[in-house]
Order: structure tokens, then C-alpha cells, then sequence
């Protein structure tokens, strides 16, 4: 009896293990000789670089100082390190010898040409949401690139997770596959922002959190979460931006890296600005502030912007009577020189320290890395000439001089961890 | 190769992007109005304008510096007659002179912002520049004939 038992569910267990990976099976497509680039049309080429640069492609799958989508750039996930592919039109060790049906097939379900299922660091869960039409202009534009050969590297997810066919199960829980449905409610700008973001622009990639499978919360959208170390703010009503954002500066910031009452973009985000949405029309990125306004929900903060800002500028004019604190001290000497403003008219290039993002966040990560590292062509790096309690002693007058939020606990932790993963960073940058 | 626009001339060096430009401006290119002081970015005597804004040469890099537009003291005017400058010599607000180049830039930028700058405004802009010689009531005194006389060009 026993034996029949277990020799049933034995069978249950092989017949779900097959019926499994019958699911998770896709077929290979058909290798092809990699096209000619004259095989695309200019205009399709043209608009397909601008669709790269909305989904920040070159970001992912380019390496530092490296061959630009030659992929290899080490990805840090919570399961393993996965590195991303080559999407040159290489054919041995790119996407050469890939259809467009077999492209649009990676982007709208995520399997690649030989149909294994791709991991879903790479964003086809946001992707799958573009039209045929924006994946042909991205298929003409990356096949026109200068191939390179530069073979793939394994990743470093233990088993199972390395086994491709079980993204069929998380596919199943997690993804839906289909195209963008524009609102017929909502104005033709809202709906192209929305397109952008959702879709090629992956924004929730970084913005919304994580599951402990890795899976973007759809219920909390855009609520902000710590990726690799780095703050990606919440773009809700939930951001702690003393000054509410503004669709005006939500455009110059998706524009020009920088707002006045904010500060500059920095990290990941200022590639996605800097090498990505500079691709885009100004129509594109004013479709986004005019997304993400209304996701802020800004219209309802908007009378509050001046009282706000003038607070800010008040806040810098006491340093000097703080003398007697040491973090003050090193803030006059370090900092004041660059960060004071005329009262009411932030210099975008060196905010009100008291209305940027980095110094009423609840983590410090970003303020320190700040100071350490500098803002490229804006603000010198502080790693060498001050040492790790100066630079909390700064940080935690910060926060009491400029915010009403709690001391952050355990700043001098906090510069050595940064300082420390930094510089490990630094020696492995090739 | 780093290319940069230095006192309104294009420049190009090739040097380690981590190098300090105070250096390239001293050693390499022979502008020696800037001057070395802590080397840590906490006294202000290496200020230059990087974008038109006051920035402490001895802790940026290089690297940082490509594609922006650099003065230094030199580029002020071509006489040494920038109206902070003639301020400066009226007043004789230095002493051993030293620390002056930086001074007179930070206050350069501070009259950028504001232009009719009050006491309050000049200590708190002017407090990352140390003086040794305790100048500092000279330049406030100079900062304010300059902004005097600027108003009314």
C-alpha cells in the first residue's frame, strides 16, 4: 500500500515535472546571416537610437570605457551577479544571427533566440508593453552597430536559480505579457508619458521595490527603493523633497540632469538622463514630467514651492552662528563657499542644501557619496582631504540644521561602508 | 586627453584624470596666481571658477574638469584691473598675500550672486577662505567698494 503510495505521487511528481517544462519549453528560432545595415531605412535607424536611448540600453549592456553594447557590465541582483549580454549584431557572440521576430520575441516575452527564458534583470516585463513598430526601429538600430565579439559571461546565480527553464515559473506568477493601452481619457501627452515610462523606460525597474523573488510590487509603484547601494527616490506624493516637485522641474531634471530645488541627478540616474533620455525630443521628456507630475500628485503642493525654498535659504544663514559645533566648523570650511544662494533663488548648480532630496532622505547613502565622490564638473570629491568622522560630523549637521527628520544612527559606519565598497568598485573599473 | 577652456583659451592635457588641476595650473601650464594651501579643499586658497562658480582646485580632479570652462585669477582681467582687484589694491587688503588670489576669486563669485552683498552674506559666502594675517576685515571692506563700484559701471 505504502509502496503504491509513493510510487503514485513518484508519477504525480514526473508528470508535473514534465508538464512543467513542457510550458517552460519555447522553440529556437531560426538562425539568420546578420542583415546589411543597408537593409534599414534611415528614418527607422534614426528613430530607433531614440528609442535606445529612452530605455537606456547602452547603460546596461555597455561596460565602463568599454565597447558601447558589447555587454559584460556585472549586475548586482540579490540572488547573484548577472552580467549583461552583447547586443551588437555580432553573430557568433551578439544578436547577429537573430529574426526580428526573434528580437521582439526577447523584448515582448523575454526568451532568447534559442529559446531559453531570459532573467528578468533584463526588463522585458516593462518592454513587453512597446509596440511592434518602436521594437522594428530598436531591431534596425542595434542591428546597425559595429559588431564586436565579446562572448557572454555565466552568471553567478547558484543552482536552481541558474536554471533558465524555471523563469517559467516565475513568469507565470509575476508577468504578463501585452502591449501598452493608451487611456482615451487622459490627453495624448500623459499617455506617451506613461508609454515611456512603463514601457521602454523601465522607470519602476529602480523606483518601485522589489519582492523577495525580485519582483516589482505593482501595488506600490514608484514607491522608492535601495538599489545597489544607491537611493532611487520615491516619485510619489511620498517623496521627501522639502520643496514638492513641480512639472516644470520635473522637465529639467529629465532634461538637464539638474533642478534648482533639487540638486543634480547622480549615479544610475545621471546615465539615464545624461546618455539616455538626451536621445529624446523635448516633446518625449515633457510627456514624462507631465507622467510623473500627476503620479507625484504636484498639483495639489504647488502653492507651497516659494514658502518652502525661502525656509531653505533661511536655514544656510545660520551656520555661522554654530560655530562652536565641530560639524558646523567643517561645513563653513568645506561647504559654504559654494553651497549659499541669493534668499529665494537657488542656483541650480549648488542647491539649498536644505531642500535637496540626499539631505531629508531616510538613508544617508547618497549624501555621503556625495561628499565623497563629488558631482562630475560640479562639485570637487572630499574622499582624500576629509576622513570619515569629518564626513558624518558634516552629514549629521546637516540633518540638524536643514531638516526636522530623525539623526540618521550610525553615520560613522556608514562613511566607512560606502568609503570602503567605493573603492572596491574603483579597483575592479578596468 | 582632457580638453578644457582655461582663462577663455581651449586647453587640452594628457595627464591621469585623478590629477588635481591645481597642479596642471601650476606645473604643467605655469599659472601660479593660484596658490597651494592645506591641499584638502578646507582653506580656500587655490579657489578658481569652474562654470563661473568658486571650487577649490587642490581636490578637483582632472577628470571632472573636461569640457568645462576654468579661471583662474589671471583670467580676471587682462590688466589685473577687475574692479575687485583695483577694490583690493585701494584698500591694500593683503598682507603677506598669500591666501589673496583665492580671496578675491570667492569674492568674485560672491558678487556674481550678490551684487549689494551684506555682512552677513559676505561672512557666510567668505568663512571657507582662512587669512592668516586676519585680513579679513579688509576684505570685507573691499568687497564692499567693489560691489560700490560695479553697481555703477
Amino acid at each position: 500500500m505504502v509502496k503504491r503510495i509513493a510510487i503514485g505521487l513518484l508519477l504525480l511528481v514526473a508528470v508535473g515535472l514534465a508538464g512543467f517544462f513542457a510550458l517552460a519549453w519555447r522553440p529556437a528560432k531560426a538562425r539568420i546571416e546578420p542583415p546589411n545595415a543597408s537593409a534599414f531605412a534611415p528614418s527607422l535607424v534614426a528613430e530607433g537610437e531614440k528609442l535606445a536611448g529612452a530605455g537606456d540600453c547602452a547603460v546596461c549592456h555597455t561596460v565602463k570605457g568599454g565597447q558601447p553594447f558589447a555587454g559584460g557590465l556585472a549586475i548586482p541582483t540579490t540572488f547573484g551577479i548577472v552580467y549583461s549580454s552583447n547586443i551588437t549584431p555580432d553573430a557568433e557572440t551578439g544578436i547577429g544571427s537573430w529574426s526580428e521576430k526573434a528580437f521582439r520575441r526577447a523584448m515582448h516575452e523575454g526568451v532568447a533566440r534559442d529559446g531559453s527564458h531570459l532573467f528578468p534583470v533584463f526588463p522585458y516585463t516593462h518592454f513587453t508593453e512597446a509596440t511592434d513598430g518602436d521594437v522594428a526601429a530598436l531591431y534596425a538600430f542595434l542591428m546597425t552597430r559595429k559588431p564586436v565579439s565579446a562572448p557572454p559571461r555565466d552568471s553567478t546565480l547558484p543552482f536552481p536559480l541558474n536554471i533558465r527553464a524555471l523563469q517559467e515559473g516565475w513568469k507565470l506568477l509575476f508577468f504578463r505579457a501585452g502591449r501598452f493601452s493608451p487611456d482615451d481619457q487622459r490627453q495624448p501627452d500623459w499617455n506617451r508619458g506613461a508609454y515611456l515610462a512603463e514601457g521602454l523606460g523601465h522607470c519602476g525597474a529602480c523606483h518601485t521595490p522589489r519582492n523577495a523573488l525580485g519582483a516589482e510590487e505593482t501595488h506600490q509603484a514608484y514607491a522608492g527603493a535601495l538599489v545597489d547601494n544607491q537611493m532611487a527616490p520615491p516619485l510619489t506624493d511620498a517623496n521627501y523633497a522639502p520643496v514638492p516637485w513641480s512639472e516644470a522641474e520635473l522637465f529639467s531634471y529629465l532634461r538637464t540632469g539638474t533642478s534648482r530645488f533639487h540638486g543634480s541627478a547622480r549615479g544610475q540616474m545621471a546615465e539615464v538622463v545624461h546618455e539616455g533620455l538626451s536621445k529624446l525630443p523635448d516633446a518625449d521628456i515633457h510627456a514624462l514630467a507631465v507622467y510623473f507630475a500627476e503620479i507625484g500628485k504636484t498639483a495639489s503642493h504647488s502653492q507651497q514651492i516659494a514658502a518652502a525654498s525661502l525656509r531653505a535659504s533661511d536655514a544656510d544663514r545660520l551656520d555661522l552662528l554654530q560655530a562652536d559645533e565641530p560639524g558646523a566648523r567643517l561645513y563653513n570650511a568645506a561647504c559654504a563657499s559654494c553651497h549659499y544662494n541669493a534668499p529665494g533663488m537657488p542656483n541650480e548648480h549648488r542647491p539649498e542644501l536644505a531642500d535637496v532630496t540626499l539631505v531629508n532622505a531616510p538613508d544617508p547613502v547618497e549624501l555621503i557619496r556625495t561628499i565623497l565622490q563629488g558631482r562630475h564638473a560640479q562639485m570637487p570629491a572630499f574622499a582624500r582631504g576629509l576622513d570619515d568622522s569629518d564626513i558624518a560630523e558634516i552629514a549629521a549637521y546637516l540633518r540638524k540644521s536643514r531638516t526636522t527628520s530623525a539623526p540618521w544612527p550610525h553615520l560613522d559606519q556608514d562613511v566607512a561602508r560606502i568609503r570602503a565598497a567605493d573603492d572596491a568598485d574603483a579597483s575592479r573599473a578596468p | 586627453m582632457i580638453s578644457f577652456t582655461l582663462n577663455g583659451q581651449a586647453m587640452k592635457v594628457d595627464v591621469d584624470p585623478d590629477t588635481p588641476l591645481l597642479w596642471i595650473l601650476r606645473d604643467e601650464i605655469g599659472l601660479t596666481g593660484t596658490k597651494f594651501g592645506c591641499g584638502i579643499g578646507m582653506c580656500g586658497a587655490c579657489t578658481v571658477h569652474i562654470g563661473g562658480r568658486a571650487t577649490r582646485s587642490c581636490i578637483t580632479s582632472m577628470g571632472v574638469v573636461e569640457g568645462a570652462d576654468v579661471m583662474t585669477i589671471e583670467g580676471l582681467d587682462p590688466a589685473g584691473a577687475h574692479p575687485v582687484q583695483l577694490a583690493w589694491a585701494a584698500l591694500q587688503t593683503p598682507q603677506c598675500g598669500y591666501c589673496q588670489s583665492g580671496q578675491i576669486m570667492q569674492a568674485v563669485a560672491l558678487l556674481n550672486d550678490f551684487p549689494s552683498p551684506t555682512d552677513q552674506d559676505i561672512d557666510a559666502v567668505m568663512s571657507g577662505n582662512l587669512c592668516r594675517c586676519m585680513t579679513y576685515t579688509r576684505i570685507r571692506a573691499a568687497i564692499k567698494k567693489a560691489s560700490a563700484s560695479m553697481g555703477t559701471r
